[in-house]
């Protein structure tokens, strides 16, 4: 604008600041690192509840035990429970299945755990494993009665062919580790509480 | 636009180098929010509310998408999975307090934000463009918020649902079809439960594009101030960073302490305890009424009580939303080439003994039962709200004689020393 033309070569007249410098530390700065540090704990703060909100509910973990009456399950046969939204095997196993079990050198596996290791105590013939193939999570084959045992007579995986044996070990296969036995106790001579 | 003192971005690292070949993101927010935009040096405190609108958008999405990871949009457990957020889930009743309350603070930040521009008059050329979408946010906010305080489910939630659309209802001929067909069904149910979860979820992204267009309207002319003269010269403005950035940081560390002390220590102030009641179609609380931010607008639908041509339905309905919409044509309505109401003496008393008074009236009267005084005193507002807008601000406009303005943001800030007017070498802007 024409107008302000006139005057354009005044000055601004500079105005000495105090920065309170005369310790050597300017009072500005102070403040902007308090401010910004008390902005980055609270927004690191944020993040808690945001991450926390997307973990199990209470509800959820409401569910996280499960009891099994484990006086039907038939020699030989096994039954299908559900562990926190996932299948649970147990299997009551034969004399013959146990021994198979036990004639394998532990450390010939490649998950080394004992049918001991995998039971308890006074109760050997109890295999309780979750039906969750250590591979990429099928439920592996075995636990009904007409289902491919695999070539070790326990359980077998369709989706990427793991055979596990009498015993719930990985045998031959991709999954790397035997199959999962939960946390559990006999709470009576036949019932568990899994969880 | 900017004006052509404006400091240019300089990337100085390979990354930023890169960037600014490839996709310049950084140089676009250095010329948009940063110190390449220059911003009046005078704005006050009312400058703060439009980036605190915009935070709150951001963070009703936030908390909104995580509380959209817990909740059934199903009539049959609604109800049940709010309560579910607020016991079960992890800080489940953080994410809805602050998502509920954070509503409110939203409105309470664009109200201020829009009678900022009725005093200082943002609305006027060149800034029309942003007033006519800061308009359409407004109401795309309300009916969000409305449909989001159906999703709980309580008994305010479905008879908030029932009474809005029978709004529609009030429609000479067509009303009734319209009402079936927004809901879905003859009341409020699991169709329109769905498509109102549905909507919420969707236009609050609508809203954040509209918020970007108001954003990019605004960088054209720049931003207003106090004083409505606009920026001449360099020495009228400041870059936004750091000046800007630090003033409204400070705003935003006040407003959420205010919104946690709501959320903390009262989080159903502002709610109803209706709402904690299951919807029951068969049985109308007592005493029904909208969320606050919406009572100034209740006050006006329900102050038409006499059929005068048409039926006292209807006009109530057109006043509500013409309460509103008539906000679209306010930069024509006003013609005094002056804009803040600091140099305007007449169009001030109007604002604070006519507007205010007006708005703090009807925002009590729409949350009071619908018995006298108060349907009398309603239509006694009503009356006025409309009068400011249509006939007070146009005939001020042409018969008010200004108070002189000063020459230039600089010479307000400074005094008129000759000195201080203009600082060396400075272009007067284009």
């Amino acid at each position: 604008m024409a107008d302000t033309a006139a005057t354009a070569n005044t000055e601004i007249p500079v105005v000495p600041v105090d920065d309170g410098a005369s310790d050597g530390v300017r009072r500005r700065d102070f403040i902007n690192i308090a401010a910004l540090s008390t902005a980055g704990v609270g927004g690191a703060a944020v993040l808690l509840p945001l991450i926390s909100q997307m973990a199990p509910s209470k509800d959820v973990l409401a569910e996280s035990t499960t009891e099994v009456d484990v006086s039907a399950i038939e020699t030989g046969s096994a039954i299908k429970a559900v562990f926190r939204k996932q299948p649970l095997f147990i299997r009551r196993l034969t004399p013959e299945e146990m021994a198979a079990a036990d004639a394998v050198p532990t450390d010939s596996l490649r998950d080394a755990e004992s049918l001991e290791d995998r039971t308890k105590e006074g109760h050997r013939d109890v295999l309780v494993t979750m039906g969750v193939c250590t591979h990429l999570g099928c439920v592996p084959l075995g636990a009904a009665e007409g289902e491919v045992k695999g070539e070790f007579g326990g359980y077998f995986c369709p989706c990427h062919g793991s055979h596990y044996d009498t015993a719930g070990r990985i045998r031959k296969g991709p999954a790397p580790t035997n199959l999962v036995v939960p946390e559990y106790a006999f709470t009576s001579d036949t019932t568990i509480t899994v969880g | 636009m900017s004006f052509p003192w404006a400091r240019q971005y300089e990337p100085k690292t390979g990354l930023t180098k890169f960037l600014d070949e490839k996709l310049p993101l950084p140089r676009f927010v250095y010329n948009a929010v940063g110190a390449g935009y220059p911003v009046p040096r005078n704005l006050n405190y009312m400058w703060n509310f439009g980036v605190l609108a915009g935070f709150f958008l951001v963070f009703q999405i936030v908390t909104g998408v995580v509380l959209a990871m817990h909740y059934a949009a199903n009539a049959e457990v609604a109800f049940a999975t709010t309560e579910h957020i607020m016991r079960d889930v992890n800080w489940g009743w953080l994410m809805r307090y602050a998502h509920a309350n954070g509503a409110s603070f939203f409105f309470i930040v664009v109200y201020i934000h829009i009678f900022r521009g009725f005093f200082y008059s943002s609305y006027k050329a060149p800034r029309e463009m942003i007033w006519l979408l800061g308009v359409v946010i407004f109401l795309l906010m309300m009916a969000t918020a409305f449909m989001g305080y159906v999703l709980p489910w309580g008994q305010m939630s479905f008879w908030g649902a029932k009474v809005i659309t029978g709004l529609f209802g009030a429609i000479p001929l067509v009303g009734e079809p319209i009402q079936i067909w927004l809901l879905g069904g003859y009341a409020p149910d699991n169709a329109a439960l769905n498509r109102f979860f549905s909507l919420h979820f969707l236009l609050p992204f609508v809203i954040l594009g509209v918020v970007i267009l108001h954003i990019w309207a605004l960088h054209i002319p720049g931003s207003s101030n106090p004083t409505g003269v606009e920026v001449k010269q360099e020495s009228d403005t400041v870059p936004f960073h750091p000046y800007y950035t630090a003033k409204d940081g400070f705003g935003l560390g006040i407003a959420l302490l205010a919104l946690f002390i709501m959320v903390f220590f009262l989080p159903n102030a502002l709610g109803h305890a209706d709402n904690y009641i299951e919807a029951n179609p068969l049985s109308t609380p007592a005493h029904i009424v909208p969320e606050w931010y919406f009572y100034p607008f209740y006050a006006i639908l329900r102050a038409f009580t006499m059929d005068f041509i048409l039926p006292a339905k209807l006009w109530g309905v057109l006043a509500m939303f013409s309460a509103i919409l008539m906000w679209f044509f306010l930069p024509w309505l006003d013609r005094s080439p002056v804009r803040s109401g600091h140099y305007r003496p007449l169009f001030r008393k109007f604002f604070w003994f006519g507007l205010i008074p007006t708005m703090a009236a009807l925002f009590y009267l729409g949350g009071a039962p619908a018995e006298e005084p108060y349907v009398m005193l309603s239509q006694i507002f009503t009356a006025y709200y409309f009068l400011h807008f249509l006939v007070i601000i146009p005939i001020v406009s042409q018969i008010e004689r200004p108070e002189p303005l000063p020459y230039s943001i600089t010479e307000a800030v400074l005094g008129s020393d000759k000195k201080a007017v203009l600082g060396e070498n400075t272009e007067p802007a284009v």
